[in-house]
C-alpha cells in the first residue's frame, strides 16, 4: 500500500479524491450508488477511457495528439460506407477495418513527424484541421443513419431488470475498454517495446544513443492511438447508432484534460493507464453526481472546469517545459 | 568474437591514422591511440580538441576517413557501427549521464536487455539480478525500485557506471565523470576505477580536472586542434605542464595576492544564518578586492552566494552593501543595489542559450536602455552591446547570432557583460571558469582583476583550489556550512591550501 | 541577387520573403482562376472576415512564444460578448446609447482580462502546464456560458453597432482596422517593451530568465491578462458583426489560431515568433478560404486546405533546413 502510494502519487491522490466524491454522493443522491447508475457510468464512459489509454501512449512517448477523435470520425464515416459495400461485414470486420483505418491515420502523423521532423504538435493540429475539413466536406455534414444492424444493436455483457421495471447492464464497449486498458498496460509495462516508450520520452537522446530506433517508437506510438481512435470510434457508433460527422469535436481536449489529470506528463516518461481510467472517471462521477442531485445541466459543466482547475492547482504538475529545453553544449 | 585466446599482451585498443573531416573542416587530423588492457588513461585536451569525435569514432558513431586502422582487441575493423562497437564491450558514460529519470534503478542499469532486438517480454526478475550484480561488482547498495530523479547526482554516476558494467564492458569511456561530485564522492568514483582496472577493464577518463587525472591514470594522450599532441606517462607529469601541452602555451602562474585592508568596504556580511545551508557568516569584501570563497562541494558557498544575490532569504544576520543595510526580498532587489551574480549554470541559467548575444546582454538592464517613452531604446541598447562586445574582447559573428555559437569562454564574458552593464558594485562569480577551456581561463581571470582594480569587490566561488589561490586576494574556506578560516594566498603554499581543503 | 536577399531577410526577419512568396502565388493563383476574385467586391469582404480569426490569433501568440498556450481565447471571447451584451440590454437593448456600448466594451474587456489574470495566476505561481490551465479554464467557462444563456443566443442590440461591424472609416472596414490596431500594438509591445522583451526570454529559459532579474512570474500572469483582454476585443468585434452572441460561437477557430502562428514560424516550444509573419499568414489562410469559396467550395474545404497547407509549409522548411540553397 505504502509502496503504491510512492510510486504511484497521482492515482493514489485520484482514488482518494473518488472515493471522497462517491462516499459524498451515496448520502446526497440516494439513486447515485445504484448498480443501474454505476453500469451507465461505465457504459457511457467506455470509448473516452479506450480514447484516453491510446493518446497515454503517445504522451508517454513525449508527443501530443490532438487529431485522433476527428480521425475517429473519419474511420466511423469510411467503415461505415466500407461495411455498405460489402454488404454489412460482422463485428471482426468492423474491429479490422476500425483498427486498420485507425493505424492508418496514426501512421500518417508519424511519417510527418518522423520523416520531415516536424513537432507533434504541430503535425497533429495540421491533421486535425484537415482531415475535419475533408470530412464535413465530403461529407457535407451530412449523418449517416442507415448502418449494419450488428454495429448499432447493443451487445450486452450482463443486463438485469431493476424493481422498476427498467433494464440496465454492461455491454460491448465496457468490455472493448476493459480490453484496451490490459493490451495497453502489457504494452506499456510488460514488453520491452513500452519500457523504450518510456525511455524514449523521458530522454530522447540518451534513448538514441541507446541504440533504441527512434522512427518505430513514433509509428508505435502514433499506431496505438490511432488504433484505439479507430476502435473507440467503431464502440461510439454502437452506443448512438449513427455517423455524425462533427459529433466527436472537442472530446480530443475532454480526453487530454483525463489523461493528464491522471498523470501523464505533457512532455513524456510518465503515465499510466490506471491514471487515465480514473482521469477519466473523475470527470464522469462529478458531472454524474451533480446531475442526480438535480443540478442543472449547464452548471455542472462549469462545475467540471473548476474541479480540474481545483486538482491542477493543488497537486504537483511542474511545467518542465524551460528546463527540458536548455541545449547541451556543443562539443 | 571471442577474444580469451588471444594473448593478453595485445592492447584492447589500438587505432591508428584516424581522420574525421566534417564540412571541409579537420576535427581529427592522423590521429592515434592506444589503450592497454585494464590501463586507465587520460584522454586530455581543451573543448574542441577532437577529443569527443575520438570517441564517437571509437564508438561506432562517426565513421573515420579512409585509411583509418582501428582494432579492437587484435581484431582489424574499417568500421563499426554503435552495436557492434557494445558488443565488442565498449561502453561510453557520457557527461550528462544519459539516464532515464522517470525508470527505476534497475530498469537503468539493465537498460541495455530493454533496448536492443525484437520485441519481448520484459523480465524484471532477471533485470533486478543483473543490476543487483552490476552494484555489487562496485561495492555498492541503491534501492533499485527507486525512481532515478529521486536519487543525487553522485548516486545516478553509480547507475550510469553499473550499466555500463551490465553490458560487458571492457573499456569504458567516462566523459567528464566529477564535474558535478563532491569531494567525497569523486575520492569513491576513483576508487571504483580502481577496482574496475583490477577487474581488467580499461577505462578512458576525460576530465577538466587536472589534478585527479594525474592520480587515477596511468598515461595521458593529449590533442590539440585534432591533432595528437603525444601520449605520456602520469609519473612525474605535473599539471602545469600538462596544462602547457593541452594549450601550446606556457603559463607563469603567481600569486596576485595584495593587501587591501585600507579599502572602504563594500560588502559587510554578519551573523548571517539560513537553516540547513550556512551558520554565522561574518565576511567584508573591500572596494578592488577579490575575495576567494572555497570549500567541498555542499560546505554551503553556494548557498550563500544565492542569499547575497536575494535568491534566498536569511533566517538572521544583517548584508550591508556600501554601509547600507539590505534587505533583499528578490534578485531584482539586489541587481537594483548593485549586486550581479554568475551562476556556476551557465548552461541553464547563466544565459539563454538559443536567443541573441545582444538580448542576452541587456536582459538585465531593460530599464536603463528604456526611452522616456517606456520604450526599448534600439539606439541604446546597440551602445550597451557594442560597449560590452569591445570592452570584454567578445570574439562573436554578428550580435545577433544565438549565444549557444560562441565558446565557453566567450560565453562567460557575455554573461560578465550582462552585469558590467548594471554597474554593479559587487559581483559574485560562482565557479566562473566551469566549460571554460584551460587557455581562455587566463583572459577570464585578467577581466576579473581589471574589474577590481576598478573598485569593484569581487566574491569569487569555486572548488578548483588553485583558481582561487592564484587569482583572488584572501580566501575564505567553508566548511559544514561555517567559514573555518581566512588564508593569505602569499603566506601559504598551494599544496598546503588544497590539503586544508580537502582534508 | 545573394546579398540582396540576404540584406532583405536580415531586413524583415525570418519567414517573412517566403511568406510574401506564397501570398503572391496564391493571389495570383486565384486571379487567374476566377475573374470574381480580383475585385473589389472580393477583398472587401476579406477585409471584413479577416479580424475576427486574426485577433484570436493575436490573443494565442504570446502565451505560444512564452512556451504555453492559451485554449481558452474562444470562450473568454463567448463571454466578454456576454457581459457586453448584458449591459446593452440592462440599458434597454436595441435603445442602449453609444456610452452603453462604451461601458459595455470596458466591462467586457474586463471579464477579459480577469479570465486570463486568473489563469496567469495558476501558471505562474503554481507552476501548472498552461495547457492543462487554459483547458481547464475553457471547459470552465464553456460551462458557464452555457448556464447564463442556457444554450441560446442573446440579440436585441442597437441598430448603430452594424456601423462598427460592418462600416467603414476612410472607406476601410472598421473590423480591419480594429484587427491592424491591435496588430500594430502587439508588434510594437512584443518588440520594443521591456514585457514583451521579457516574454521571449522566459519563452526560451523561463529559469535563466529569473536569474538575470526579470519577474518571470509577473511576466506571465501579464501574458495571460492580455491575451484575456485581446480575446474581449475579438468577442466585442463578433458580437458587433453577427448583432448576437452565442456561447460556443468561433469554437471551431481555436485550433486555427494555433495552426496560423505555427504556419508564421512561431515556435511551439517558444521563445520565438513575431507579429509581422503571423498576420502574413492569416492573410493567406483568408486568401485562401476565399478564393476557393470562390470557386465554388465551402468554408469545410478551406479548412482542409488550411491544415494541408501547414503540412506543406513545415516539408517546405525542413527541405530548406536540409539542403540549404543560395540564391
Amino acid at each position: 500500500m505504502r509502496n503504491f502510494i510512492r510510486a504511484y502519487p497521482t492515482e493514489a491522490r485520484l482514488i482518494a479524491v473518488i472515493a471522497v466524491i462517491m462516499l459524498f454522493l451515496s448520502f446526497a443522491a440516494p439513486s447515485f450508488l445504484t448498480l443501474a447508475n454505476l453500469t451507465a457510468l461505465l457504459n457511457n464512459n467506455a470509448v473516452n477511457v479506450i480514447w484516453a489509454v491510446g493518446l497515454l501512449v503517445v504522451l508517454i512517448a513525449g508527443g501530443i495528439d490532438i487529431s485522433f477523435a476527428v480521425a475517429a470520425s473519419v474511420v466511423q464515416y469510411i467503415a461505415a460506407h466500407i461495411f455498405m459495400s460489402i454488404g454489412g461485414g460482422n463485428w471482426l470486420i468492423g474491429f479490422l477495418v476500425a483498427g486498420g483505418l485507425g493505424i492508418l491515420v496514426g501512421f500518417l502523423n508519424a511519417s510527418l513527424i518522423h520523416f520531415f521532423r516536424i513537432i507533434t504538435i504541430v503535425v497533429t493540429i495540421a491533421n486535425y484541421n484537415a482531415l475535419f475539413g475533408l470530412l464535413m466536406f465530403v461529407t457535407s455534414g451530412r449523418s449517416i443513419y442507415d448502418l449494419p444492424d450488428w454495429w448499432t444493436t447493443p451487445v450486452p455483457l450482463i443486463e438485469r431488470q431493476s424493481a422498476d421495471g427498467t433494464w440496465y447492464g454492461l455491454y460491448l464497449p465496457v468490455a472493448i475498454m476493459a480490453l484496451a486498458i490490459l493490451a495497453t498496460w502489457f504494452l506499456i509495462n510488460r514488453t520491452t517495446t513500452g519500457r523504450q516508450l518510456y525511455a524514449f520520452g523521458d530522454n530522447p537522446e540518451g534513448a538514441r544513443r541507446a541504440g533504441i530506433n527512434i522512427g518505430r517508437m513514433q509509428f508505435i506510438a502514433f499506431g496505438w492511438t490511432g488504433l484505439m481512435a479507430g476502435i473507440g470510434g467503431l464502440m461510439q457508433v454502437n452506443i448512438v447508432r449513427e455517423v455524425v460527422p462533427n459529433a466527436l469535436m472537442g472530446r480530443e481536449l475532454d480526453v487530454l484534460a483525463a489523461a493528464v489529470l491522471g498523470g501523464a506528463r505533457l512532455g513524456g516518461g510518465r503515465g499510466s493507464v490506471l491514471g487515465c481510467f480514473l482521469g477519466v472517471m473523475l470527470v464522469a462521477i462529478t458531472q454524474n453526481g451533480l446531475n442526480l442531485m438535480g443540478v442543472s445541466p449547464f452548471a455542472f459543466k462549469m462545475v467540471v472546469g473548476l474541479i480540474i482547475l481545483a486538482a491542477i492547482s493543488t497537486s504537483n504538475f511542474k511545467w518542465g517545459g524551460a528546463s527540458r529545453k536548455a541545449p547541451t553544449e556543443a562539443k | 568474437m571471442s577474444t580469451a585466446a588471444q594473448p593478453e599482451t595485445v592492447p584492447a585498443l589500438r587505432l591508428a591514422h584516424i581522420s574525421k573531416i566534417f564540412g571541409g573542416v579537420k576535427a581529427l587530423n592522423d590521429v592515434s591511440f592506444e589503450l592497454g588492457r585494464g590501463e586507465v588513461h587520460c584522454l586530455a585536451g581543451e573543448n574542441g580538441c577532437g577529443k569527443s569525435t575520438l570517441i564517437k569514432i571509437i564508438t561506432g558513431v562517426y565513421t573515420p576517413e579512409p585509411g583509418a586502422e582501428m582494432d579492437y582487441f587484435g581484431q582489424r575493423l574499417t568500421s563499426v557501427t554503435p552495436n557492434q562497437a557494445r558488443a565488442l564491450g565498449i561502453a561510453v558514460i557520457w557527461q550528462d549521464l544519459a539516464l532515464f529519470s522517470e525508470m527505476t534503478v534497475a530498469e537503468n542499469i539493465a537498460f541495455d536487455t530493454l533496448a536492443g532486438g525484437r520485441p519481448r517480454l520484459v523480465n524484471y526478475q532477471k533485470i533486478h539480478t543483473m543490476a543487483r550484480a552490476a552494484l555489487a561488482r562496485l561495492g555498492v547498495t541503491l534501492d533499485l525500485d527507486a525512481r532515478l530523479n529521486t536519487l543525487p547526482i553522485s548516486q545516478r554516476q553509480i547507475v550510469a557506471i553499473a550499466r555500463a558494467l551490465v553490458s560487458e564492458a571492457r573499456i569504458i569511456f567516462m566523459d567528464e565523470p566529477t564535474a558535478s561530485l563532491t569531494q567525497a564522492e569523486t575520492d569513491r568514483l576513483l576508487d571504483v576505477v580502481r577496482t574496475l582496472s583490477a577487474a581488467g577493464v580499461a577505462v578512458v577518463f576525460v576530465s577538466h580536472r587536472l589534478a585527479e587525472v594525474l592520480e587515477i591514470a596511468s598515461r595521458v594522450t593529449v590533442l590539440r586542434d585534432g591533432k595528437l599532441v603525444g601520449v605520456y606517462d602520469t609519473e612525474g607529469m605535473t599539471q602545469s605542464r600538462l596544462t602547457e601541452l593541452m594549450t601550446g602555451k606556457t603559463f607563469d602562474k603567481v600569486v596576485s595576492a595584495q593587501d587591501r585592508s585600507a579599502d572602504p568596504p563594500v560588502l559587510e556580511v554578519s551573523h548571517l544564518s539560513r537553516a540547513g545551508d550556512y551558520h554565522d557568516i561574518n565576511l567584508v569584501i573591500r572596494a578592488g578586492e577579490v575575495v576567494g570563497l572555497t570549500g567541498l562541494i555542499g560546505a554551503g558557498r553556494t548557498e550563500l552566494g544565492h542569499t547575497l544575490f536575494g535568491m534566498t532569504r536569511p533566517d538572521s544576520g544583517t548584508i550591508k552593501l556600501n554601509g547600507q543595510p539590505l534587505a533583499l526580498r528578490s534578485n531584482r532587489d539586489a541587481i537594483a543595489a548593485g549586486i550581479g551574480y554568475v551562476s556556476e549554470d551557465r548552461l541553464a541559467l547563466g544565459l539563454i542559450q538559443p536567443q541573441s548575444i545582444a538580448d542576452n546582454m541587456v536582459m538585465a538592464v531593460l530599464a536603463r536602455i528604456s526611452g522616456s517613452d517606456g520604450l526599448i531604446s534600439t539606439r541604446m541598447k546597440t551602445d550597451t552591446v557594442n560597449h560590452g562586445i569591445s570592452s570584454l574582447a567578445i570574439k562573436l559573428g554578428q550580435p545577433a547570432d544565438a549565444v549557444s555559437t560562441l565558446s565557453g569562454g566567450n560565453q562567460q564574458r557575455v554573461v560578465l557583460a550582462k552585469w558590467l552593464a548594471t554597474q554593479p558594485r559587487l559581483l559574485i562569480l560562482d565557479s566562473p571558469t566551469v566549460g571554460v577551456d584551460v587557455g581562455a581561463r587566463d583572459g577570464i581571470y585578467k577581466i576579473v582583476r581589471r574589474l577590481a582594480g576598478q573598485g569593484l569587490a569581487i566574491l569569487m566561488i569555486s572548488d578548483e583550489v588553485s583558481e582561487v589561490y592564484f587569482n583572488t586576494d584572501r580566501i575564505l574556506r567553508m566548511a559544514g556550512g561555517r567559514i573555518v578560516a581566512e588564508i593569505d594566498p602569499r603566506r601559504i603554499s598551494l599544496e598546503q591550501l588544497e590539503e586544508a581543503v580537502y582534508a | 541577387m545573394s546579398a540582396l536577399y540576404t540584406r532583405l531577410d536580415r531586413a524583415l526577419g525570418a519567414e517573412v520573403i517566403g511568406l510574401i512568396g506564397f501570398l503572391l502565388l496564391v493571389l495570383v493563383g486565384f486571379s487567374l482562376a476566377t475573374p470574381q476574385f480580383f475585385t473589389v467586391a472580393n477583398f472587401d469582404s476579406m477585409a471584413f472576415q479577416l479580424p475576427e480569426l486574426g485577433i484570436l490569433t493575436l490573443a494565442m501568440l504570446m502565451p505560444i512564444i512564452s512556451g504555453g498556450f492559451n485554449l481558452a481565447i474562444v470562450y473568454i471571447a463567448n463571454l466578454a460578448g456576454l457581459t457586453l451584451a448584458w449591459t446593452l440590454i440592462q440599458f434597454g437593448g436595441t435603445e442602449a446609447g453609444a456610452g452603453a456600448f462604451l461601458l459595455g466594451s470596458v466591462l467586457a474587456i474586463g471579464v477579459g482580462a480577469l479570465a486570463g489574470a486568473m489563469m496567469g495566476l495558476v501558471i505562474a505561481y503554481i507552476g501548472a502546464h498552461p495547457i492543462l490551465v487554459s483547458l481547464s479554464m475553457m471547459i470552465f467557462l464553456r460551462g458557464l456560458g452555457e448556464f447564463l444563456t442556457r444554450g441560446g443566443d442573446i440579440s436585441g442590440f442597437p441598430p448603430f453597432l452594424s456601423s462598427i461591424g460592418h462600416g467603414y472609416i476612410l472607406g476601410i472596414p472598421v473590423p480591419l482596422i480594429i484587427f491592424l490596431a491591435v496588430a500594430l500594438l502587439w508588434h510594437v509591445l512584443l518588440t520594443r517593451t521591456r514585457h514583451g522583451f521579457s516574454v521571449y526570454m522566459a519563452g526560451s529559459n523561463i529559469r535563466a530568465a529569473e536569474y538575470s532579474g526579470i519577474h518571470t512570474r509577473r511576466n506571465l500572469t501579464l501574458i495571460y491578462t492580455l491575451s484575456g483582454a485581446l480575446c474581449a476585443v475579438a468577442g466585442i468585434v463578433m458580437l458587433t458583426r453577427f448583432n448576437s452572441v452565442r456561447v460556443g460561437h468561433g469554437e471551431a477557430l481555436l485550433l486555427v489560431t494555433v495552426l496560423a502562428c505555427f504556419l508564421g514560424g512561431v515556435d511551439p516550444m517558444g521563445g520565438f515568433g513575431r507579429v509581422v509573419p503571423v498576420v502574413l499568414a492569416l492573410i493567406i489562410l483568408q486568401v485562401l478560404s476565399s478564393g476557393l469559396n470562390l470557386l465554388g467550395a465551402n468554408q469545410h474545404l478551406s479548412t482542409a486546405v488550411w491544415g494541408l497547407f501547414l503540412v506543406g509549409v513545415m516539408i517546405l522548411r525542413w527541405v530548406a533546413a536540409r539542403f540549404p540553397m543560395r540564391l
